[in-house]
């Protein structure tokens, strides 16, 4: 029988995976609806200009074909620009699908060509003549610098500040140091490409109420982005998202194919689906292309100054932002300090939060700088960054609220058998190929925002809690079960969380790694309120057994209300007591700003990697690789450590793979599929191994969580860089370091 | 300011290619003919048209949605499914040529009870989001089959057709290794 307490912490297995190995899980393009009508989204072939004709009528005469809907045609919309933000929108005006002639990007959706079949409306779309007048555009933010200007502030800026101001000299700082490094960092574009295709079922109900199903990452923020462009009150409005096939950040936003879907059923009064094709997977958000620069010096070991620049893309609509700089100071106290951030305006869609977003494009370039400040003052990586290390975020002063790198670093090592490690350069070989290990630091900060949950609890025992999250792979559907259980000291074959439907009680978009506090302090809420309530209800009906009690007495274990010394009462025979059968208990998460203004709040990492370079053809093999991770308490060992094995996964493929390449004549992704956007098959990854270090926080949250979705990454992308250079003696700083970089690198070598 | 119609040369799906209605297939597509799919052990007689894929039968016409479209394009392997026995992309399949045959797909896999893989992926968690986990058991049915993998390594070159975008690759292998039965 489960004991309090027992649930949360031990690897139970997914409660969907049932669902999800026998094709019961359902996603958003699976729902079946009598006479569903299928639309096939149509893109511009140019970049920037407007449309001067679309040559409907041809297309119009082929059998099956319903409708074509374009800016032409389109019925009415929401003329406030505010109507089209969702919660995730940055400061400027969000990309209106069908809205006029203007072509913004490359891939613009123009056209939404609707049929009886799939096959016909793809076919019909693909015949779908449009004119374009033409004109000039941007697409590369390299070529673009001197038009980088500061973000513009708005309600985003609150979660992701601009960096703070200079401290110190820098300039002076540098100059003085024993030893600086540093260097110029290209990224390129990144789109994050789950394995599930955008795609939305409008159900449109006979009373034209609408039924959606949407691939999102929050079904309230879907449900908020139709309600208000195209005037819809919340009731009329349902969006559900049980089970989202992979989504890293490209579902925080509402995509275009749910305008288009919802403005098709609207318009034609019937039901309609919309897929995007794979091509059209690189049409909208993705990870910004970003131009870095770092200079770092270090006096006696110790980081003396820190300068780190950092330009990144975005549309000519929104000022996406993302934390890139901010980092450096957070991890290595330093007197002098200077960072700045910029933007420049091109002809693209709006970049969207990727994967520790931000957080991962700037530790790449300041844990390679590090690595190599350390080479050159001859210090040990390792020994460098405990030498570096403090409790207190230098940037605000703020103490962390618990902080277990040292120890991260210290198991890490040990797992990799770092102390054998020749600290020279090309100091190690095997079968003819130079090896490398390299090891970098990794943060990523642990946020709360505010989510609500109900928990109710009926005469036959059964439990169920619910929240309008998703649940988009990380394994939240099981630690809610799990903490739902513990929190009530229930069996967890008693308790059902139901998710991803926009009627249920308010939770965010899922993402930046804040859902497990945010969520479970929500369902905590609930099940407390719930317990509350049980007692109440105990006492009316039990006064012989609880008529003296206190609720600080009593026990909720085993499916029982207990006081020590009696056998209690089994909940469900309490609930029985009720009119209705059932006690109900909705609570909002709590919150504490105050106490929480105190402190910095950040998962940690340290990632070992092992590389196998072969300098002949460029190619770069992780061998090996460990992370260890302090993030709290880990409600779900087996859920989290795939979180982090992701992450590292996702951190390969950043390093050496996964380039979108954009032929800039044209503005247009060149290989926007999966055969030629590279990300790692079974065959590229090789050992992984986690390690979580155990970390108590008390202040964080009242569950002790921070969150395991980005921190898997970040410090995995420059150990690898940092094990090339061990491997071969050179930097290779611009991302992917796919074999070109590499062989390029080796021209000056005299074998 | 050039105009622009778009008469670029490229495969159909790539949305920012339109062409002219000469330059794609004839249409209609030919007749719509009936023919018999031996799905999951169960005859199901189906109506369609030639240039309907076996993935876009099995989804829309047949409801068996477990078969997943990652790609359309043969490049991802969420819609591998065994045909008489061999695993393909279904994707890449056209529905016509497969009168007779015997499809497993991955709602075929379990009888009473769960297919020893997939008890393995829940125990080895070797999926996350769930969405590739349908063609990659499909995948390792039609893998342990052929017999051909008998180390770890091998095992990763011969499912190297299944893409997984949360990177659940470690534990999808342990979960083959767990029902191969052999150690790494």
């Amino acid at each position: 029988m489960p004991r309090s307490d027992s649930y949360i912490g031990s690897p139970h297995s997914r409660v969907d995976g049932p669902a999800k190995v026998t094709g019961r899980a359902k996603y958003a393009a699976e729902y079946h609806h009598p006479g569903l009508l299928q639309g096939y989204i149509v893109n511009s072939p140019i970049t920037r200009g407007r449309i001067t004709a679309i040559h409907s009528g041809e297309v119009l005469k082929i059998p099956g074909v319903i409708k074509i809907l374009t800016h032409e045609n389109r019925q009415n919309t929401a003329w406030m620009n505010l109507k089209y933000a969702d919660m995730d929108a940055p400061p400027g005006v969000p990309f209106k699908p069908l809205h006029d002639a203007t072509i913004r990007f490359n891939g613009q959706p123009v056209a939404l060509v609707i049929a009886e079949s799939f096959e016909v409306a793809r076919y019909a779309a693909s015949v779908l003549r449009i004119d374009y007048a033409e004109e000039s555009h941007a697409t590369d933010v390299r070529t673009r610098l001197d038009e980088a200007r500061k973000p513009k502030k708005g309600l985003a800026t609150f979660l992701k500040p601009p960096p703070p101001k200079p401290k110190g000299k820098v300039e002076q700082a540098l100059a003085g140091a024993d030893v600086t490094a540093g260097g110029r960092f290209y990224h390129g574009i990144e789109h994050h490409n789950p394995m599930e295709l955008f795609a939305s079922t409008v159900i449109y109900e006979e009373d034209g109420k609408l039924t959606i199903f949407d691939k999102t990452q929050g079904t309230i923020n879907s449900q908020l982005y139709v309600k208000n462009v195209f005037g819809k009150s919340f009731k009329d409005v349902r969006v559900l998202a049980p089970y989202v096939g992979g989504a890293f950040g490209s579902g925080l936003r509402p995509q275009y194919q749910l305008f288009l879907a919802v403005l098709a059923a609207l318009d034609l009064q019937r039901s309609v689906r919309v897929t995007m094709n794979r091509h059209q997977m690189f049409t909208f958000g993705h990870r910004p292309a970003t131009v870095q620069h770092t200079n770092f010096g270090a006096t006696g070991g110790k980081v003396v100054a820190l300068q780190h620049d950092a330009i990144g893309e975005t549309s000519r609509f929104e000022d996406y932002t993302e934390i890139v700089v901010n980092w450096a100071n957070m991890v290595y106290p330093s007197p002098h300090v200077k960072l700045g951030y910029q933007l420049v305006p091109l002809d693209v869609p709006t970049p969207t939060d990727m994967r520790a977003p931000g957080g991962v494009t700037g530790q790449h370039a300041i844990e390679c700088t590090i690595d190599e400040l350390a080479h050159k003052a001859g210090v040990d990586p390792i020994e460098f960054r405990l030498k570096n290390y403090s409790l207190i975020n230098d940037a605000d002063g703020k103490p962390y609220s618990s902080k277990e790198l040292a120890e991260c670093f210290l198991q890490g090592a040990a797992q990799f058998g770092w102390k054998d490690r020749n600290p020279l350069p090309r100091s190690m070989t095997r079968n003819g190929k130079q090896v490398g290990w390299g090891m970098a630091s990794g943060i990523w900060e642990a946020m709360q925002v505010i989510a609500r949950a109900e928990a109710v609890l009926t005469a036959d025992g059964k439990l169920t809690v619910r929240s309008a999250v998703t649940d988009i792979g990380t394994g939240t559907w099981t630690i809610m079960t799990q903490l739902a259980a513990d929190c009530m000291g229930m069996n967890i074959e008693d308790v059902t969380f139901e998710l991803g439907d926009s009627r249920l009680p308010f939770a965010p978009i899922q993402g930046g790694s804040f859902t497990s506090s945010t969520v479970g302090v929500a369902v905590k809420a609930a099940c407390d309120g719930l317990k509350k309530k049980l007692f109440k209800r105990a006492v009316t009906s039990f006064p012989e057994r609880f008529g003296s009690t206190e609720f600080g007495e009593v026990n909720f274990s085993e499916g029982r209300l207990t006081v020590p010394g009696q056998e209690g009462v089994a909940l469900k025979d309490i609930v029985a007591t009720t009119k209705r059968g059932q006690l109900v208990s909705r609570n909002t998460g709590s919150l504490p700003l105050l106490k929480l203004r105190k402190v910095t709040r950040a998962a940690h990492s340290a990632a070992f990697v092992e590389v196998e370079v072969d300098e002949d053809f460029g190619h770069v093999k992780v061998t090996r690789a460990v992370t260890a991770v302090a993030a709290g308490k880990i409600m779900n060992p087996k859920t989290a450590r795939s979180q982090i094995l992701g992450g590292m996964v996702w951190g390969i493929s950043k390093a050496l793979r996964e380039e979108t390449i954009i032929d800039h004549r044209y503005g247009r992704v060149m290989n926007a599929n999966l055969a030629e956007y590279h990300t790692p098959v079974h065959a590229d990854i090789h050992q992984l191994d986690v390690i979580f270090v155990e970390e108590r926080d008390e202040i964080v949250n009242e569950l002790g969580v921070k969150g395991v979705g980005e921190i898997g990454i970040v410090g995995l992308v420059p150990a690898i860089a940092n094990a090339i250079f061990h491997a071969t003696g050179r930097r290779v700083r611009d991302l992917p370091i796919t074999l070109d970089k590499v062989m390029r690198q080796e021209e000056p070598r005299k074998n | 300011m050039p105009e622009y119609s778009g008469r670029v040369q490229a495969d159909g799906d790539d949305p920012a290619t339109p062409k002219g209605p000469e330059s794609g297939p004839s249409f209609p597509p030919g007749d719509e003919r009936s023919l018999t799919l031996l799905v999951n052990g169960t005859p199901r007689v189906v109506t369609v048209s030639p240039w309907v894929s076996l993935l876009d039968t099995l989804r829309e016409h047949l409801d068996l949605t477990g078969t997943k479209k990652g790609c359309d394009h043969g490049q991802c392997g969420a819609c591998t499914v065994l045909v008489n026995g061999r695993r393909i992309n279904s994707c890449l399949a056209l529905t016509v040529m497969h009168d007779g045959s015997e499809i497993t797909t991955v709602e075929g896999l379990a009888a009473d009870t769960l297919h020893p893989l997939q008890e393995a992926f829940i125990a080895c968690d070797a999926f996350q989001c769930g969405y590739c986990t349908p063609g990659q058991l499909c995948s390792a049915v039609g893998l342990l089959q052929e017999g051909r993998a008998q180390t770890r390594d091998e095992i990763k070159e011969l499912m190297s057709g299944n893409l997984c975008r949360c990177g659940a690759y470690t534990n999808i292998v342990d979960a083959i290794l767990k029902v191969k039965g052999s150690p790494a």
